[in-house]
């Protein structure tokens, strides 16, 4: 089938849905490329590159569009500046759209896209799945924002992040305070304590401290007993309690810290307002705030969405377009995760696509199937819960604990019983050997346990060399067909001699080959 | 010609050496000097015994042992180190044969005059010697030919196995009796030759029995039988240094053999009665998503890696691919990062198998550690790099207590930062994989011939 990127026409949007190397990937599944000449300029992709990759230039949207079986882009279908026509006018039956729709806030969208009978996935929609991680866009579009948004408040910020002494004097490192601690969370504490800043993280899931103290963040810990893991692995709104407790822990934070960035956003909700204009003029002068969810009207309730403000001494950036400002790498992740997704969607490497509405990852992902909503898919059949695992840790241990318990008797017969069973036989012997036989068995005990000291010490990276010496040395055995060579009787003799050449082999091959070994451990 | 208590002097020197060479190998600033301990104890041993009066018929004795002797070198000269658990097999099997054909050159030997119970304890210990070189004969071939692929690696599992080997084990004993009381009225041959053959089956039953995984404690236990049969001749023969000899060298492989069933969490009695070890845990499936990574992103990543684990494997030895691994921690070595192996005690087919082939690539033993050595520290490592290797770093072996591996203790390579595994395919898609290392979030598959990947990825290091 044909896929067709078009070049992205949403304002300031410089990112492309596929790059070159993606693109050759894409094409090696059995896929045709067209792109818009242009589209990944912004993103520094050539036309030229494009090409080489195996990728058909086409002049100008509209050609674009009509050619393609799959369309596929970053930002939803909107209103085209230069031909004054909307994107879905280009659509027609059976064609599918991927890119991110926002089903929900998106609603006139879905309804024209539903008319023109097309399938439409949307990259916003991905299940939360360990499964569907590789095409998940949220996460690695998060994963940029959350680096970006530390390096916009560095821009902003009038010091190191890093502390020093200089000769010039003491520079005392920039405090950070991270909240919620999702991708672009976590991201950005990665980025901030990589340029040397102090970082502390707060989340209302308990179960992400681990993740933070992993990055090596602090966890603020909030006393106060409210899980806020809510489905999916998102966080949820909290009781009216837990946000006195909450906001009064940030109103602390603020008056120490120097940057605050804020991640914090609820499904489906307009973003809490969690950073209020009193903590804002406790805050130092210079400070600055990043609010990741200027989209979703903002974590602080002065942020203004798509701009840069200083109020009350204190920068508020409000950009909603972090990904994009870091074009290749966010074009190159998504245009991966579309990968992912057409692989999945082309399980037999033809080129054509199964809209497989039984696999999981696909359902959930199809808003739109050939003009039937199917959006809101049903609710996952598995979320990631480490409770429930921690749960079945514990009851195994018990189990092992009970049956521990139970074998304590069996054990202590068990660990008697050879001892009775060799003394008995060992008795039994002594009672009718002979005397000569005693003194050889005599000799054939001590050296079993003089066997048993050496090779408890015998180091364990010299266990074959151990092996092979020991063949050596048994091959010891000569000496018995030496001395029976002179008996008595052809028969005899060629027994022997035959024992003497075999053992003579494993006596020369055994010493040379473990020679050889030891020459070869240096240090 | 030398008095006979001269060669027992030389017997009790060449005990000695033997002692010493074993102890030489507690380290390996010592094992080299060991090593001709061993050799000294042996010439001593074989020297003495020729000038001793008991020997006379010199022409075929030396053209024996110079043709055998001239075998031997060209043999240790040429193999292979990867080939090391072949010819280690192949030479038990040459010491339980010479074990036999001692025992019957002793049976028909009628020069000695021994009467009453001395008599019948000497026709005990022929049966024995002969019994247990038997077993090991043909268990070390079928080990060999396991070894070496000629033979399949599945276990074989015949119906009513264990009953078949009590039936064998009874008509070993009534055999016994029976070669007893015919050695009486002056036959017993027959009884003994079908012993032997009975023997033979035995052995070659027993190993067919037991999977591809388990060669570790099936070449250490032979390699303890052969020294039980070198003891047995001994007693038949009256010769003390025979049984010092084969009782240091039955300890050792017991104690080898220990030491490999205890890496796996298994009872030696259940590795010797069979059936386990190939299936390589594939019982439990787990559903799961694998991650493919590139030639290139793996250099990237060893590239910002500072903490480097390899861990290698059977699978490694198999691609000859330890002398790349070794360009490959040279290179990243001199780069100043942190590169060490992490061997765990049944990795590859043999005891110490990975240190060998290790060794042979050069790889300094400084920078080789053992699994209780390194275990603790995976937390730290940024990259880990497991080379055909699957059961010793299945991470069920800890957690799923259903797992047929449960509890064998296992290198924890999940918890450094990534872990980069090295196989030679897996179907794509999301099969039941045995080992849900493969599908943790951190690991990263690396498909093809391990030696093909190192080689490339050893290019995109360089550039």
């Amino acid at each position: 089938m044909k896929l067709g990127i078009p070049k992205e026409i949403h304002p300031g949007e410089k990112r492309v849905a596929t790059t070159p190397d993606v693109a050759e990937k894409i094409i090696k599944l059995g896929f045709e490329i067209n792109i818009e000449s242009g589209a990944g300029l912004q993103s520094n992709f050539s036309d030229e590159a494009y090409k080489e990759a195996g990728c058909t230039i086409r002049k100008n949207a509209k050609t674009l569009w009509k050619n393609a079986d799959i369309i596929m882009k970053v930002r939803p279908p909107e209103s085209h500046p230069e031909l004054a026509i909307d994107e879905t006018e280009f659509l027609s039956k059976g064609k599918h759209l991927i890119s991110f729709i926002w089903p929900a806030q998106n609603d006139a969208l879905m309804k024209k896209l539903a008319a023109k009978e097309v399938t439409v996935l949307a990259m916003d929609s991905v299940p939360r799945i360990s499964r569907s991680q590789k095409l998940d866009a949220l996460s690695s579009m998060a994963n940029i924002a959350g680096y970006r948004a530390v390096v916009e408040a560095a821009q902003h910020f009038g010091r190191f992040f890093t502390g020093q002494i200089t000769a010039a004097g003491k520079v005392p490192p920039a405090k950070i305070l991270v909240i919620g601690a999702g991708v672009a969370g976590l991201a950005a504490i990665g980025a901030a304590k990589s340029m040397g800043a102090i970082v502390r993280a707060f989340d209302t899931r308990p179960e992400v401290k681990e993740q933070i103290e992993s990055m090596d963040a602090e966890f603020l810990m909030l006393d106060f007993k409210e899980d806020g893991s809510g489905e999916g692995g998102y966080a949820k709104t909290m009781s009216k309690e837990f946000i006195e407790a909450e906001m009064a822990l940030f109103a602390r934070q603020a008056m120490e810290v120097d940057i605050i960035i804020t991640t914090a956003l609820i499904p489906g909700k307009p973003a809490p307002k969690l950073i209020t204009e009193r903590m804002l003029e406790t805050m130092k002068p210079g400070s600055v705030i990043v609010d990741l969810a200027a989209e979703q009207g903002g974590n602080c309730a002065l942020t203004e969405k798509n701009k840069v403000v200083v109020k009350l001494d204190v920068t508020l950036i409000g950009y909603t377009d972090l990904p994009s400002r870091l074009a290749a790498q966010s074009s190159q992740l998504y245009a991966t995760n579309l990968r992912h997704l057409l692989t999945e969607l082309c399980p037999k490497k033809d080129g054509g696509i199964d809209v497989n509405m039984n696999d999981e990852v696909i359902r959930g992902t199809t808003v739109i199937k050939a003009g039937k909503i199917t959006w809101p898919p049903p609710a996952p059949t598995l979320s990631a819960s480490p409770k429930s695992s921690l749960k079945t840790e514990i009851s195994t241990t018990e189990k092992n604990e009970i049956k521990e318990k139970e074998s304590i008797l069996p054990e202590a017969i068990k660990q008697l019983l050879p001892l009775l069973i060799i003394g008995g036989s060992l008795f039994s012997l002594g009672s009718v050997a002979p005397a000569s036989f005693m003194s050889h068995f005599t000799v054939f005990v001590l050296a079993c346990f003089i066997g048993y000291q050496v090779i408890w010490n015998v180091s364990a990276s010299l266990h074959t060399p151990l092996m092979s010496v020991t063949n050596a040395i048994s091959g010891i055995i000569i000496i018995g067909a030496v001395i029976q060579i002179s008996a008595p009787g052809f028969f005899i003799t060629l027994l022997s001699g035959l024992a003497i050449l075999i053992a003579s082999i494993n006596i020369a091959g055994g010493f040379l080959v473990t020679r050889r070994m030891l020459e070869m451990f240096r240090k | 010609m030398i008095s006979q208590g001269l060669v027992t002097m030389s017997y009790v020197a060449a005990s000695i050496l033997f002692i010493l060479s074993l102890s030489g190998l507690s380290s390996q600033e010592t094992a080299r000097q060991g090593n001709y301990y061993g050799m000294a104890g042996m010439a001593i041993a074989i020297i003495a015994t020729l000038l001793s009066d008991a020997v006379n018929s010199y022409v075929i004795l030396i053209l024996a042992l110079t043709i055998g002797g001239f075998i031997g070198t060209k043999a240790a000269l040429k193999v292979e180190m990867t080939q090391m658990p072949e010819l280690v097999a192949l030479m038990h099997s040459l010491v339980s044969m010479a074990a036999v054909l001692v025992g019957y050159a002793n049976f028909f030997d009628n020069s000695n005059e021994l009467v009453g119970i001395e008599k019948t304890i000497h026709e005990v210990e022929i049966y024995i010697g002969i019994f247990i070189g038997a077993v090991t004969f043909s268990g070390s071939i079928i080990a060999f030919g396991k070894l070496c692929g000629k033979i399949d690696g599945k276990p074989l599992l015949l119906p009513a196995r264990h009953f078949l080997n009590l039936a064998l084990l009874i008509a070993t004993f009534w055999l016994g009796s029976a070669f007893l009381s015919g050695v009486e009225t002056g036959g017993g041959t027959f009884a003994l030759i079908l012993m032997t053959l009975i023997a033979l089956a035995f052995g070659v039953h027993m190993v067919m029995a037991i999977g591809g995984a388990d060669m570790p404690v099936v070449v250490s236990m032979l390699n303890s039988y052969s020294g039980w049969a070198a003891a047995a001749t001994g007693f038949m023969l009256s010769n003390d240094l025979l049984i010092v000899t084969g009782a240091l060298v039955g300890s050792s492989g017991a104690i080898l053999s220990y030491i490999m069933c205890r890496a796996m969490n298994r009872h030696f009695l259940s590795v010797i009665a069979g059936g386990f070890g190939s299936s390589s845990g594939e019982a439990a499936s787990i559903e799961g998503d694998i991650t493919e990574i590139g030639i290139e992103e793996t250099a990237l990543l060893l590239g910002d890696a500072k903490n480097i684990m390899i861990i290698p494997g059977y699978g490694m030895a198999v691609a000859q691919a330890q002398h790349t691994v070794n360009e490959i921690s040279k290179l990243l070595r001199a780069k100043g990062k942190i590169v060490r192996f992490g061997i765990h005690p049944v990795a590859g087919r043999m005891p110490g198998h990975m240190n060998v082939l290790l060794a042979e690539a050069k790889v300094p033993y400084d920078i080789v550690y053992e699994m209780d050595e390194i275990n603790e520290d995976f937390p730290n490592v940024d990259v880990a790099i497991v080379i055909g290797a699957n059961d010793i770093v299945n991470p069920s072996a800890l957690d799923d207590p259903n797992s047929p591996i449960a509890g064998m203790p296992v290198l924890e390579c999940w918890k450094s930062a990534s872990t980069i595994v090295l196989k030679r395919s897996m179907a794509a898609g999301y099969a039941g994989v045995g080992n849900p290392l493969f599908i943790h979030e951190n690991t990263r598959m690396l498909f093809g011939d391990a030696n093909d990947s190192m080689q490339a990825v050893l290019k995109a290091l360089g550039k």
